[in-house]
């Protein structure tokens, strides 16, 4: 305990931290205290004890995750998952939507439409969230759209929270279908054309090609794109920077960068984090890798 | 031409000599900091002395470099400005000297009140003052006929006429977005009810008691006058909601309070009706619902005596009384210098001087309470968990982080 005095208000007693005895510690040890897994399984990360505490004195399912909504790490995961499973699959049908419709346009058309399906990729993700950050404002463009279509004044995108997911879960498909188009897009230029005539003699209407012929051609690209985004949207992170989104939802990637944006700079939670997230994406494409796997091996 | 460069030379060396009378060193002086105008004085007053190479990094970003920039050895920087909520984590790690022998040989320039003491030792030098205070439409209060409030109950009852009376539908501004603004709002609150965030002389967490449950409670009573989308407006969204007449109250920095109005655009009538007046109390109590803030610099400890001896005469250069006479400098932030005499800006400020503010905890702990509540709180914020929750969330969040940084076993 030692005295501080501050201009204008006088002296307080705080305590310090003891330079010497801390010196006297790290010359003990210098690579610090070995402490296992005990980061690893703390209320910030995946609390186990807390965990284990919820599971006993919940009598429900729903009540026990309630529960886990109150810890970081599982909050953080409930978002990431939904956000993930739901913007992928979205966002594969739209881009292959868009492929197979720039695809049959005019030659003329082609360069400009490809150009005008690119620019959300162009736009730096951040930036981006930030512009539909003031658009979905109760004052913006679609804040107010919304507040028209609904009647209710009071309505607001940023106060509620399903209504924040939803909003980021778009952005998030807006923004990644020009790759899944783009991907799609390349693929339908080695489309065989005899493939195609073939299925018109045989009568096949036009959705009956694309079901048939066009998607099971396209299918190891649907793969790839599928294991390029699982990984990506994991990770998600400028969407809730930009939508200042915090209070409504978090990621994994989101609470290191918070862990390591305080005054005090928890550097080994944020390790442990990303650790957690690495783990976290094996797991996830996991099964995809091994299906290709077994693809792959079917085919020899 | 050779004639010419030569009287060229001569000149330079003429001019630099003139500085050189004023602050002369010897060494390098580099510098880290935040970036807003009155720390910009500050760095471009140290780059005025000649001798050596005054050089400086002053950035929003500047908490996440001053600590790696200065545990080398030799240090990058020689000096960090920072306030009294960041120097703990420099002291934490031991990167900052003592100044008792520079300000007894370098150190005439200075007032006693200007030096940060921890203990014996000198730890900074403070050059400026902040707090958050009440800032509000002095045409709207006398419209609905009421006093500007002492007190956050009084503020809430005028913001009730206010909307009651169909001049406002949210009157009351707040720095609330989750994170560090909606920490630093629970701190205030927190203060205001007498609330003590730590057992004493441990780092054991008591945010989990009456005066946190209170200050949560009020906290959530004003937020009911707000913006909905309060959890997502810091301090700059709080101001521009202000500039555009729709709010009338508001708890904001000193700091932001000359400029408030000066953007293009503002109506004549917040222009004309902005008007400070001191922190508020809270729940009877004596002690404003607010923080008392400093910014100042530091030496780095691991420098040569020269290069400490030379940024502490190139800082206290920087702020020397002199720079008070540019009038533009004078208001660009309540100075601690000596011969500092107080705008009408500065009024609030000064009124929580004078009603007894604490200062921010300089604890080396306090830190990961702030990350704690930033984080926890918003759930309570949105009527998702009760204020009981919410704060044993925060303690548990809290002890987490602070067995990982060995603060509590």
């Amino acid at each position: 305990m030692v005295e501080n005095c501050t201009p204008l208000v006088g002296c307080t007693k705080e305590t310090t931290v003891d330079q010497e005895a801390t010196r006297a510690l790290r010359d003990a040890a210098p690579l610090g205290r070995f402490i296992g897994l005990d980061v690893y399984l703390d209320r910030g990360h995946l609390a186990v004890a807390e965990v284990g505490e919820a599971w006993r004195s919940s009598d429900s399912l729903g009540a026990f995750f309630g529960k886990l909504q109150n810890l970081p790490f599982y909050r953080a995961m409930s978002f990431t998952l939904v956000y993930t499973f739901v913007t992928v699959p979205l966002l594969i049908l739209l881009g292959l939507m868009i492929a197979v419709a720039v695809n049959s346009l005019h030659r003329h058309l082609k360069g400009l439409a490809i150009f005008f399906s690119l620019l959300p990729m162009i736009v730096t993700p951040i930036i981006g969230a930030l512009i539909m950050f003031w658009m979905i404002d109760s004052r913006g463009v679609i804040g107010n759209l919304m507040i028209y279509l609904t009647g209710d004044p009071q309505l607001s995108l940023k106060a509620s929270t399903p209504l924040m997911w939803i909003a980021i879960i778009i952005y998030g498909i807006w923004h990644s279908a020009p790759f899944a188009f783009v991907v799609f897009y390349a693929g339908l230029q080695t489309l065989p054309k005899d493939q195609i005539e073939a299925a018109q003699i045989d009568g096949a209407s036009r959705f009956q090609q694309l079901r048939l012929v066009v998607v099971p051609h396209l299918m190891p690209l649907v793969t790839f794109v599928t294991l390029i985004k699982l990984m990506d949207n994991f990770r998600v992170f400028e969407e809730i920077v930009g939508f200042n989104a915090q209070a409504h939802a978090t990621s994994l990637s989101w609470i290191i960068f918070n862990d390591l944006g305080g005054e005090t700079r928890q550097l080994s939670a944020a390790a442990a984090t990303s650790v957690l997230t690495i783990l976290g994406v094996a797991v996830l494409l996991s099964p995809v890798l091994i299906r290709t796997w077994r693809d792959s091996r079917s085919t020899h | 031409m050779f004639l010419r460069s030569l009287t060229t030379a001569g000149v330079l060396a003429l001019t630099a000599g003139g500085a050189f009378a004023e602050c002369e060193i010897t060494a390098r002086v580099s510098i880290v900091g935040n970036e807003f105008p009155a720390i910009q004085t500050v760095g471009a007053g140290a780059q005025d002395c000649s001798g050596a190479e005054v050089t400086t990094n002053l950035t929003a970003d500047h908490q996440k470099i001053n600590l790696a920039g200065m545990q080398g050895d030799p240090a990058e920087y020689t000096s960090a400005i920072i306030a009294n909520s960041s120097i703990v984590a420099l002291m934490n790690e031991d990167v900052i000297r003592p100044l008792n022998d520079l300000v007894d040989t370098h150190g005439d320039r200075l007032s006693d009140q200007q030096l940060i003491r921890i203990g014996d030792d000198v730890m900074a030098v403070a050059f400026m003052a902040n707090a958050q205070h009440l800032v509000y439409r002095a045409d709207v209060l006398s419209e609905i006929g009421v006093e500007p409030p002492k007190t956050y109950e009084d503020m809430l009852a005028a913001a009730k006429m206010i909307r009651d009376k169909g001049l406002m539908d949210n009157p009351v501004g707040g720095a609330y977005a989750a994170g560090w603004n909606l920490a630093e709002e629970f701190v205030n609150m927190f203060i205001g009810y007498g609330g003590e965030f730590f057992e004493a002389g441990t780092a054991n967490p008591s945010v989990n008691t009456e005066a946190g449950v209170n200050a949560l409670n009020m906290m959530k009573s004003l937020s009911e006058y707000m913006n909905p989308d309060f959890l997502t407006h810091d301090s700059n969204a709080t101001n521009a909601e202000f500039r555009v007449g729709n709010v009338a109250l508001m708890n904001m920095w000193g700091s932001r309070a000359a400029t408030l109005t000066d953007a293009e655009g503002v109506p004549q009538e917040v222009i004309d009706g902005m008007a400070i007046a001191g922190p508020m109390t809270v729940g009877g109590g004596e002690i404003p619902a607010s923080t008392l803030w400093w910014d100042g610099w530091t030496v780095a400890k691991n420098v040569s005596d020269d290069e400490a001896a030379s940024t502490f005469k190139a800082l206290s250069y920087a702020i020397r009384p002199e720079i008070l006479d540019d009038e533009e400098v004078a208001k660009q932030a309540v100075w601690l210098i000596p011969g500092y005499e107080r705008t009408e800006a500065a009024k609030g400020v000064f009124a929580a001087a004078q009603m007894g503010t604490k200062p921010y905890p300089m604890l080396p702990y306090m830190g990961l309470m702030h990350t704690a509540l930033g984080n926890e709180l918003s759930d309570f914020m949105q009527g998702k968990e009760s204020a009981e929750q919410a704060l044993a969330d925060v303690e548990a969040a809290y002890t987490a982080a602070a067995k990982e940084n060995g603060y509590l076993q």
